[in-house]
């Protein structure tokens, strides 16, 4: 078995040794309630603290109190999407977009069910860019809460959200993005923007999982999803989950100071990988905004052929993607976000994602690129419209290459 | 990532019996690549004592679908016609050391295949049979009547969740939800009194009684509450299954080819409105089996949701004939 090759950081990533390294004396010497009146106390107070600045600088936030900690990128959303509709009883509209994460997707469509809220679902063309026009049209003095993706989990495409909160502000709607996949690759900074809520979570970019944070703009009416103590100044109640705060710190550090070669080398690997696999691969081509997007993400449709099968075979090779298929989920159906693009079923099916990290190496894109033609050949020449379509094909030329 | 026995590992990894059988004496082909998984089956039969000598497949779906194939070819080889007739999806799966229970429509698929290969082999028209096949009941895929009650007789289902991880049937827009459940309510009350399932254990449609579900009900329900119909009930394809004792009633004469056109350019007549509202238009070119070509107009051919769009136009038409149809853009044109 050659050695792993891990390309699918937009699932999980990798928890960097350095974080693990400061996490460690959180759990055995610093082990203390923040809450404390004594020293132990106020070791993991002092953790605390310093994590929450650390946060603020890679957000661009204006107060480090704007940070909240959370369990995660699903805990953020709900607390964010239902503070918002708490706060604003009268307004009985939402607004999000076709091609959302389910933690806020499915959420909406729950309240849009259960408590009689109309769902304003705003749809992406081809590319999976947003309607702005529909957008627009869905603003009003009705509308309790805003929830767009920053950046998209399966095609990285980036939706301009600062825009986007920049036009809410004429209707006074509190602003939500969520913001799991963007925070750590792209700069940002909050404070100049008119961002009321944004999630984020530590798993994604190389911290643990089961801690994340959502940044409340200073005056952003909010509601706690958890009550009880006083901790995170009322906001979010339970003991602090110290080791893995400090964790989500160092990783904030490490990422600010990660994000030119995430935008350079990364992103040079991420186009050299696409580049390849196109130039020795026929009937594929790249979904997404493929000029506006993460530089990490690269997903991949392979007509004819189904992306479960193509993951099985490149496990085989030590090489860890991730599909849009039907089969990989359990669901019946390609991903929504393949959908709601208009991806044809002859190529959603075989959508395939390669989401790169900063631990991704040369050598790693390079064995991808060797074994990748020899897995898409091999399952084509089981498939039926694979030679059936064979000289002619015609019919099944991609329309969205 | 699913856990797969090692004999479905192996199955995909190494697939027997992959390809393209020349000259075969039947093949049977299901699913669509819409649906996200299709099985093409060819089959060799020696004619003295109808053996099957040969079979190879083509598949088009995850690695469970392709092991199912693989497994169904190596079982059927060395079998008489008659022989193979017994095989059932369940016998795939149990061949293959068992499957995920969201993947046993995998097995489903095979068996059909399977079914569809035979009777292509026997000469049955390919037509006549699906229209024996009872109402298409999930038109996302394409699911009819008569293989809903297979797999629920062959599997013992009992929920309109089992149904859908066999069949896939309701698995997408769900609005079928209520006729899977007046099938499930029907097959499984005819299963229980032919004494082959618990009448605990049945399904019952809207928490009706087991004697409720007698054809004798209200028109609006007959048509789905049709124990005795023939189509339905297919005990020579299905091996578990006692023959029930009252006899199948005649068929219903299969649809004339002008009937048919007759009704895909009703159905595309009331869908041209929408087209031409965005500047387009369809028009119906030519009609081959279940597979209707038709060419888009205008502002259609290059919209971007040209694919969707005939999704749509599919869709129409597999309500106006009841029964599957596939609509492909005609030669040219991109899909």
């Amino acid at each position: 078995m050659p050695p792993a090759i891990y390309l699918d950081n937009n699932a999980t990533t990798r928890v960097d040794s350095d974080v693990v390294a400061a996490m460690l004396p959180f759990f055995t010497e610093h082990f203390g309630n923040a809450s404390s009146m004594h020293g132990f106390g106020t070791a993991a107070g002092t953790g605390l603290a310093h994590a929450r600045t650390q946060l603020q600088t890679l957000l661009g936030a204006a107060h480090d109190h704007e940070v909240v900690f959370t369990s995660g990128g699903s805990e953020s959303n709900s607390a964010a999407i239902l503070a918002a509709l708490a706060t604003h009883p009268e307004r009985r509209e939402i607004i999000t977009s076709a091609v959302e994460h389910p933690a806020v997707l499915s959420l909406c469509q729950y309240l849009a069910k259960q408590e009689g809220y109309r769902l304003h679902i705003i749809p992406v063309d081809d590319k999976g860019r947003l309607d702005l026009d529909v957008y627009r049209d869905a603003l009003s003095a009705r509308v309790a809460v805003i929830s767009i993706m920053w950046a998209n989990n399966e095609t990285g495409t980036l939706f301009p959200v600062e825009d986007l909160a920049e036009m809410a502000k004429a209707f006074d709607i509190p602003f939500h993005t969520d913001a799991v996949q963007a925070v750590g690759k792209i700069p940002m900074t909050l404070a100049h923007s008119a961002i009321d809520l944004l999630s984020l979570s530590g798993h994604k970019l190389h911290a643990p999982k089961g801690i994340g944070a959502l940044y409340i703009k200073r005056g952003t009416r909010f509601r706690p999803l958890i009550r009880g103590g006083h901790q995170e100044r009322g906001r979010r109640a339970g003991t602090e989950n110290i080791p893995g705060i400090v964790g989500l710190g160092r990783a904030a550090e490490l990422a600010l100071a990660g994000l030119n070669d995430e935008n350079t080398r990364v992103r040079a690997l991420r186009d050299r990988l696409e580049r390849e696999l196109l130039a020795r691969i026929q009937h594929c081509f790249v979904t997404g905004d493929v000029a506006n997007r993460l530089p990490n993400t690269a997903n991949i449709a392979f007509e004819f052929i189904e992306g479960e099968a193509i993951l099985l075979l490149l496990n085989r090779e030590g090489i860890a993607a991730s599909s849009g298929s039907a089969c990989t989920s359990g669901s019946l159906e390609p991903s929504h976000v393949m959908r709601a693009m208009g991806i044809p079923y002859t190529a959603a099916h075989g959508a395939t994602r390669f989401s790169l990290s900063r631990d991704t190496t040369d050598a790693d894109i390079e064995r991808v690129i060797e074994v990748m033609p020899g897995i898409i050949e091999r399952l084509r020449g089981v498939s039926p419209y694979w030679n059936a379509t064979e000289g002619t094909g015609k019919a099944f030329e991609p329309a969205y290459a | 990532m699913w856990n797969y026995s090692e004999t479905v590992k192996d199955h995909f990894f190494n697939p027997r019996n992959v390809g393209v059988l020349e000259n075969p004496d039947g093949v049977g082909e299901v699913g669509s690549i819409a649906c996200g998984d299709a099985l093409k089956l060819m089959i060799k039969v020696a004619p003295t004592e109808n053996r099957i000598v040969d079979a190879r497949f083509q598949t088009f779906g995850c690695g469970s679908a392709i092991a199912s194939s693989s497994a169904l070819t190596e079982m059927i080889i060395g079998k008489t016609i008659d022989e193979a007739l017994t095989v059932t999806n369940q016998d795939i799966a149990g061949y293959l050391g068992g499957l995920p229970p969201e993947k046993m429509h995998c097995s489903v698929m095979g068996a059909e295949a399977l079914r569809a290969a035979i009777a292509n082999f026997r000469g049955e028209a390919v037509e006549a049979d699906d229209d024996e096949d009872g109402a298409l009941v999930c038109k996302c895929f394409g699911i009819t009547e008569g293989l809903l009650t297979r797999a629920i007789r062959t599997n013992a289902l009992t929920t309109v969740e089992t149904v859908t991880a066999y069949t896939k049937a309701g698995g997408s827009c769900a609005t079928c939800r209520d006729k899977i459940e007046m099938v499930l309510g029907d097959v499984n009350a005819e299963m229980v009194s032919e004494g082959i399932l618990e009448s605990t254990k049945a399904f019952r449609y809207r928490g009706r009684g087991l004697a409720d579900t007698a054809p004798t009900t209200t028109p609006a329900t007959a048509r789905a509450t049709a124990p005795a119909r023939p189509a339905a009930v297919r005990p020579s394809h299905t091996a578990a299954a006692p023959t029930p004792a009252s006899a199948p009633a005649k068929p219903a004469p299969p649809m004339t080819m002008v009937k048919k056109i007759a009704l895909i350019q009703e159905a595309l007549e009331a869908v041209r409105p929408t087209f031409q509202r965005d500047g387009g238009d369809v028009e119906l070119v030519d009609v081959e089996g279940d597979t209707v070509s038709v060419q888009l107009f205008g502002t259609c051919v290059d919209c971007s949701m040209s694919s969707f769009t005939l999704h749509m136009v599919q869709e129409k038409l597999s309500e106006a004939l009841g029964r599957f149809i596939r609509v492909v853009p005609a030669d040219g044109q991109a899909a």
